[in-house]
């Protein structure tokens, strides 16, 4: 039976671990490859690298901690940040990353998955989307998006009624910027067209709920992962081991994505899949 | 010393990493005479069978993987190269193989809406029968998968390994001099360390 997977993220920023880890038994607690090697141990089913470097000229630094982990640590690796043409995913996978994952560009160049996908398979194109609840948009909002007014991506907007009156019922929009930007598009929407183009799988992000340590937003992982027939990873506001099985269960998602609860050593990757495990959700032990 | 063929499909760095981590040389080459002359070969792969089967035929390789069969020297299949081993594929309409193993390769086509394609993550193998690299492997391990389309044989002789994801599909086989899995034993942590530590130990 298919196991469900516990996906430690490492905020990287010009080749240190930021947001800071505090392991024990690390030569050094900001490099990204001994953090990479301690989740290794621990029993992690993946790893994400999540590259927040902001210049340009430092984007090489994270091919070379690619090289370094792929050498040490023998699990699937997906480096997410920065990724804006196909060299970007041809370079990382040569540097010895299994996937990648794409926000951004894929909002502004739909299209973009659907070449990368072509060329290097749906298996190593993770599609990531930050999602909010919809809340009351001024009334000239208008999608800032070049494509919004092509019909063939007209199904992907969100009406306005749903901008103006919020309330009616509930949806979620896409955002950029880390949930600065709203994009005008339905989430779930866009979660299915992106599988559609080729994405392999699908990260999903609550903006609303991330950092807040409150748990998943269930509601919104459980329509994305219903309306898809891709993986889903949850991502954003686990706070506790039970949050993690709620994600599971309740918001139907392969895959929790966790940062601080394991970074800080409130839990170990061990301690998460035997709570999960006791509870009936399939984990590998 | 290990050949890795190389036809520019995947990420080839972690199965080299993968034999160097346990003590043996290995190669990336796309160069027939190398791969003729190494003492065991490895195909890799993953994308999109149609295009592998073309970059096999463009590199020249086709014939050099036929005559690396018959050698009888160790031969592994990983992931697009146990698939690329069978007659033919329904990806993409239909699409020719190697032909070294008669059988299909197959969509999954799942009842259970709930079981999501590709079939990614980890999942178990039940052993039919134990190829000498599966030595150190427990019975019901879990390995890495990811993959949308899986291998049906003709002959049911040669299934190395089963996994069950609503469906029983064949996760590795064995005949004569090949050993190929659908899984990735470069991904697989130690356990998957210790399949490519035994294919290494093997002799032809």
């Amino acid at each position: 039976m298919l196991t469900k997977r516990i996906i430690p993220c490492l905020d990287v920023k010009a080749g240190r671990v930021v947001k800071g880890v505090s392991f024990v038994n690390l030569r050094d607690a900001g490099d990204p490859v001994e953090i990479a090697k301690a989740y290794d141990e621990q029993g992690a089913d993946e790893l994400t690298f999540l590259d927040i470097t902001a210049s340009h000229e430092e984007r090489g630094i994270i091919l070379d901690i690619v090289r370094r982990t792929a050498e040490q640590v023998f699990m699937p690796l997906t480096v997410g940040g920065g990724i804006k043409v196909l060299d970007d995913i041809r370079n990382l996978l040569l540097a010895g990353c299994d996937k990648v994952s794409i926000n951004t560009t894929a909002v502004h160049d739909p299209e973009f998955i659907k070449a990368a996908s072509n060329r290097f398979g749906s298996q190593c194109i993770v599609v990531a989307i930050d999602a909010k609840q919809v809340i009351a948009h001024d009334p000239d909002f208008k999608s800032p998006l070049k494509w919004a007014d092509d019909p063939k991506y007209a199904s992907l907007l969100l009406s306005q009624s749903a901008i103006r009156n919020p309330k009616s019922e509930i949806k979620w929009e896409v955002y950029t910027h880390g949930g600065r930007k709203p994009m005008g598009i339905d989430a779930v929407a866009w979660a299915r067209m992106m599988a559609e183009y080729g994405a392999g799988e699908i990260l999903l992000t609550s903006m609303d709920q991330d950092g807040q340590k409150n748990g998943y937003d269930l509601e919104l992982t459980r329509a994305v992962a219903e309306a898809v027939s891709i993986p889903v990873i949850a991502s954003g506001g686990v706070g506790n081991l039970e949050h993690v099985y709620q994600g599971l269960t309740t918001g139907k998602a392969d895959a929790a994505l966790a940062a601080s609860i394991f970074h800080f050593k409130e839990y170990t990757i061990r301690q998460a899949k035997e709570y999960l495990k006791e509870r009936g959700v399939p984990v590998r032990l | 010393m290990i050949a890795i063929i190389d036809y520019g499909m995947g990420n080839l760095r972690s199965v080299q990493k993968g034999f160097e981590r346990v003590g043996r040389e290995a190669v990336v080459t796309n160069d027939a005479k190398t791969i003729l002359s190494a003492g065991k070969v490895v195909l890799p792969g993953v994308g999109a069978f149609p295009d592998c089967m073309r970059n096999l035929e463009q590199n020249g390789l086709i014939d050099v993987v036929h005559q690396t069969v018959r050698s009888g020297k160790p031969f592994l299949g990983i992931c697009l190269g146990l698939q690329l081993l069978f007659t033919e594929s329904e990806e993409f309409g239909i699409s020719k193989g190697l032909d070294i193993i008669k059988g299909r390769v197959k969509l999954f086509k799942l009842q259970d809406s709930a079981l999501k394609v590709p079939h990614m993550g980890w999942n178990s193998i039940t052993i039919k029968r134990r190829a000498p690299a599966l030595q150190d492997v427990p019975d019901n391990s879990h390995v890495y998968f990811v993959h949308s389309f899986h291998v049906v044989p003709e002959d049911k002789n040669v299934i190395a390994t089963t996994t069950d994801y609503g469906i029983e599909f064949v996760s590795s086989i064995w005949k004569d001099n090949i050993f190929a899995v659908q899984f990735h034993p470069e991904k697989s942590q130690a356990l998957g360390l210790s399949i490519l530590k035994r294919f290494g130990e093997q002799k032809a």
